[in-house]
């Protein structure tokens, strides 16, 4: 089985958000980087495969030269090969992001490796787009069954399981080679080891020159929203709010009277 | 004229659908909508303000099948040459716009808040799953977008409509049929997350999946559910399909009570449609704290456990 994974690179931010002055990005001085979570589950489903069913993984980034060291942390997980599409600073529009992914797939096919299976997230944790993975499906004729959090991979046929709006599963079954979007809760991403931290840094990193086609949605600028409105109540300290609690759960009609 | 793929919820308009309605009034002078497979909600869709529904029905598209009703949007798209289409931000709505921009090579924008039209049209919409705004210029022949879940309000139209029901057959390649949902398992009982009047809630200051126990009582002595931050799925302490957030689950509860969760961004636009926040927290400077209502300042694990009691008592006299 020969598995993609596409992942990008974003801040790993948990608190407020602070923008650059020109707020064409977030102001990411005092923050790491990671890839969205979405994308972890990616790669961990990956490694899983190719570990039960063999072949070869291989994940995939746009972005600077600084967003290898999100491929060299997919290494030292047990992603076995890493391809960067050299985007520069800028960030790229989603048909733009998806035309690249396409030119560095056939660059691949050309090179005699084909895939079974691309994955990606459901939606970059940052830009929210939900669209590469689908645009990428249409240009390589590929089905897409997006938003799975089950799959299940035998003889050239996949299932997949996907929560419905209300609850349950709704499952599709394609054919390979196809183009799946996947959300977190597929699994339990590992921790990476110490050698495989080691064993990622020797490993090569197979550099490409997108062309770039922008597309038709352009970033003008960022904002933040505007700041909620509210005053905390404090109840009181320890168990001794307890009575404060239930007097607001009474109010608020659930703890009957 | 403004399209609008309206999706369902059983046999009614999901409440999403019916918001992108609305905000298609807002941006357009007349607004027509497609449904595939539910012909039935027709009338219903007049209330709203739609001129035209566009109603696709064939056996083959009974159930969720994403490019191929994709297609049946492209199709009516093709004949009336809207100015926009439309959609909700659920994750069909998303799932089925990304399909009619890549059939169509035009571009689109998920989740918007706003909209100011134009030749190109400039658009607000949510990054970080609505942490962070971004504003963008939208262009093509026909704009694209969905509208962010719950950013306004579903209103019916001022004058209500007699919608006429245009019934189309489509033509159905087999290609767009790859994808389909084959079969479907029943949810398990319970109250559902999105669903609960009350969401306990239990982050990384639980301590152990043990910790638990009290919230999982509490949360049954209210008729509630149990929800989690997304450090203690990563820790394995409780099952992925009890996150609340970015990545997980909205939820929209009565009364939401964060038991040990520092608020991380990506947590609270998860929960920020609660009605009432009351957050548990042994840290008064905790940001979760910023978005309560309430708030107790002390050690969960005393605190819940004392809650728990006085509602009893509450019950018994």
């Amino acid at each position: 089985m020969e598995v993609l994974v596409c992942v990008k690179r974003v801040p790993a931010t948990g608190g407020r958000i602070t923008l650059t002055q020109d707020q064409q990005s977030i102001d990411t001085k005092f923050l790491g980087f990671t890839v969205s979570p979405h994308e972890e589950c990616a790669e961990e489903e990956a490694v899983r495969i190719v570990e039960q069913q063999g072949g070869s993984s291989t994940v995939l980034t746009l972005g600077p030269e600084v967003a290898v060291e999100q491929l060299r942390d997919a290494m030292a997980l047990g992603v076995d090969r890493a391809i960067w599409l050299d985007g520069g600073e800028d960030e790229w529009d989603p048909e733009a992001t998806a035309a690249a992914i396409v030119e560095a797939v056939r660059s691949e096919e050309t090179a005699g490796r084909s895939f079974d299976a691309i994955f990606f997230g459901n939606e970059a944790a940052d830009s929210g787009g939900y669209q590469v993975g689908i645009r990428v499906a249409h240009a390589l004729d590929l089905p897409c069954v997006s938003g799975i959090k089950r799959l299940e991979l035998s003889q050239g046929k996949a299932t997949a399981r996907r929560e419905g709006a209300s609850g349950g599963w709704e499952i599709f079954e394609v054919d390979l080679p196809a183009v799946f979007t996947i959300k977190e809760g597929i699994n339990l991403p590992r921790y990476p080891s110490v050698p495989g931290r080691l064993r990622a840094k020797k490993k090569e990193v197979l550099r490409m020159e997108p062309t770039r086609r922008p597309g038709g949605l352009g970033k003008l600028r960022l904002k933040l929203p505007p700041e909620e409105e509210g005053q905390v109540q404090i109840l009181g300290n320890g168990a001794d709010a307890a009575p404060a609690v239930v007097e607001i759960m009474q109010q608020l009609g659930l703890v009957g009277r | 004229m403004i399209l609008v793929w309206v999706d369902l919820a059983g046999p009614e308009p999901d409440m999403m659908s019916l918001e992108a309605l609305t905000f298609a009034r807002g941006i357009g002078d007349s607004v027509e909508a497609v449904v595939v497979a539910g012909e039935d909600v027709a009338s219903r869709l007049g209330a709203f303000g739609v001129g035209t529904v566009h109603a696709v029905s064939d056996d083959l598209l009974a159930d969720f099948a994403p490019a191929a009703w994709a297609q049946c949007v492209v199709d009516i798209m093709d004949s009336l040459l809207p100015e926009a289409v439309l959609a909700g931000g659920s994750d069909r709505g998303n799932e089925v716009m990304a399909h009619v921009a890549a059939k169509t090579g035009l571009a689109f924008a998920a989740n918007c808040v706003e909209v100011e039209t134009g030749d190109d049209y400039v658009v607000t919409r949510m990054r970080w799953g609505g942490s962070l705004l971004e504003e963008a210029r939208l262009s093509g022949a026909t704009k694209l977008l969905t509208v962010a879940p719950h950013s306004l309000a579903p209103e019916e139209a001022p004058a209500p409509t007699d919608p006429i029901v245009n019934q189309v057959t489509p033509v159905i390649a087999e290609e767009d049929l790859r994808v389909r949902v084959t079969g479907r398992e029943a949810p398990e009982g319970g109250v559902s997350l999105a669903d609960a009047r009350v969401v306990v809630g239990g982050g990384r200051g639980v301590g152990s999946a043990e910790g638990f126990r009290i919230l999982d009582d509490l949360a049954a002595l209210l008729g509630g559910t149990v929800g989690v931050s997304r450090a203690v799925t990563s820790l394995g302490w409780r099952p992925h399909a009890e996150q609340v957030g970015q990545t997980g689950t909205r939820i929209a509860p009565d009364l939401y009570i964060a038991c040990g969760i520092s608020g991380a961004i990506q947590h609270i636009v998860g929960c920020k449609a609660a009605k009432k926040i009351l957050a548990i927290n042994t840290d008064p400077d905790a940001p979760i704290l910023a978005h309560a209502d309430y708030a107790v300042i002390g050690d969960l694990h005393a605190v819940v456990p004392a809650i728990a009691e006085g509602i009893k008592r509450a019950l018994a006299t």
